[in-house]
């Protein structure tokens, strides 16, 4: 499966992910407890320039991602136009995308096996304490490789269903595509016991 | 052990799955997809904790980079979105739709899961609201008016989550762990 991680290889992708975790966290409080617009503009302004430093391939790849904000900024505009408060509806839509942006880039330069790290790394202290993370390291994994093979089971599914049906599959369809999941899950389940269970 | 593993695994994964299959767009952005119908059925069918447990699985691969949300979305950003307070409602309303269907024996399974999957929606919908009231810094009701479109969709994924769920356990019972 593709993660969002950019392929386009920046600085950044080096850096440990935990640093650029906590980089965000203390970005992301920060850009709520301002409150001038003129702030605001900077740290949006500042989000671009790390979009554009990698290159414009780069660029038009974070700006695409930004834009399944477009129909918020746009309530965001009649709202604060109608409430005559231009101001604050420049801060929190500023806000919004440097926000968004932010955690986006984060995403972006870091690869999966490097944030799952982060999760091992947080999972550690649940170890000491002698509590098993195999179950969770073999959870993500099961999703990571069930999840291509359930839609393409899915679109199976409804393909077999126009091919019978002058109508939509609608939700007929979630009923046997749940029970290929709960099928799934018992020959995996059966799979694993086999191989010495976890 | 190794059943509720998988069982909690395949469940995530449906819910992504579910995220692919096609959606109707409404205004403002936010698609109708079947992608809550899989939170609802982790509930109903899992019960509350292995339910909460699939849907925090597949929260944390779409916080590690995933593209596994509706429309593809996936990453860090969806935390701090107009959206967030759903996703972080996600695993509450499974468990609370969960508990409902565990506890409440005293009607067809079909009403127990759908009445479940309403009150795990009520609880997404509060935590939806109130993301969105503090990302746009709006009050909670002016917030709540945005959302009001949704409402209709979601009333009749609760339906059919709990006929779903009948369903599923007449099929396939020991699977249906809200039941066992």
């Amino acid at each position: 499966m593709i993660s969002l991680t950019s392929p386009v290889e920046t600085w950044a992708h080096g850096w440990p992910a935990g640093a650029k975790l906590a980089a965000l966290c203390a970005a992301t409080m920060g850009l709520f407890a301002l409150d001038s617009v003129a702030g605001q503009g900077a740290a949006f302004a500042m989000m671009l320039a790390l979009y554009a430093a990698p290159g414009a391939v780069f660029l038009r790849n974070g700006l695409a991602r930004l834009r399944m904000l477009w129909p918020f900024l746009a309530v965001i505009f009649v709202w604060h136009l109608v409430t005559a408060t231009p101001a604050e509806g420049a801060i929190i839509a500023l806000r919004l995308v440097t926000a968004v942006g932010l955690a986006n880039l984060v995403t972006m330069t870091t690869q999966l096996s490097d944030m799952i790290g982060v999760v091992r790394w947080l999972a550690a202290p649940l170890r000491r304490i002698g509590i098993g993370t195999r179950a969770l390291e073999l959870g993500i994994a099961l999703v990571i490789r069930f999840t291509p093979m359930l839609a393409q089971k899915g679109a199976a599914l409804s393909r077999a269903w126009r091919a019978r049906s002058a109508r939509r599959p609608g939700w007929r369809i979630v009923l046997p595509f749940t029970l290929i999941a709960i099928d799934d899950a018992e020959r995996v389940a059966d799979a694993l016991k086999a191989r010495g269970g976890v | 052990m190794e059943r509720n593993i998988a069982l909690i695994a395949l469940f995530a994964a449906l819910i992504a799955a579910l995220g692919i299959i096609p959606a109707v767009m409404l205004p403002f952005g936010v698609p109708i997809t079947a992608q809550s119908l899989g939170v609802m059925l982790c509930g109903t069918v899992l019960g509350a904790r292995r339910g909460t447990l699939a849907v925090l699985l597949f929260l944390l691969l779409v916080f590690l980079g995933l593209p596994l949300l509706s429309g593809g979305k996936g990453g860090l950003g969806v935390i701090v979105g107009p959206t967030g307070g759903f996703v972080i409602g996600f695993p509450v309303a499974a468990f609370v739709a969960g508990f409902v269907t565990e506890r409440w024996r005293g009607a067809p399974l079909a009403v127990t899961a759908g009445v479940g999957a309403a009150v795990g929606g009520v609880v997404l919908y509060a935590f939806g609201i109130a993301g969105m009231a503090i990302v746009l810094d709006k009050t909670p009701a002016q917030a709540a008016l945005l959302v009001t479109a949704f409402i209709p969709g979601d009333a009749i994924k609760a339906v059919i989550a709990g006929l779903v769920t009948s369903a599923l356990y007449r099929a396939r019972p020991r699977a249906v762990l809200s039941r066992a």
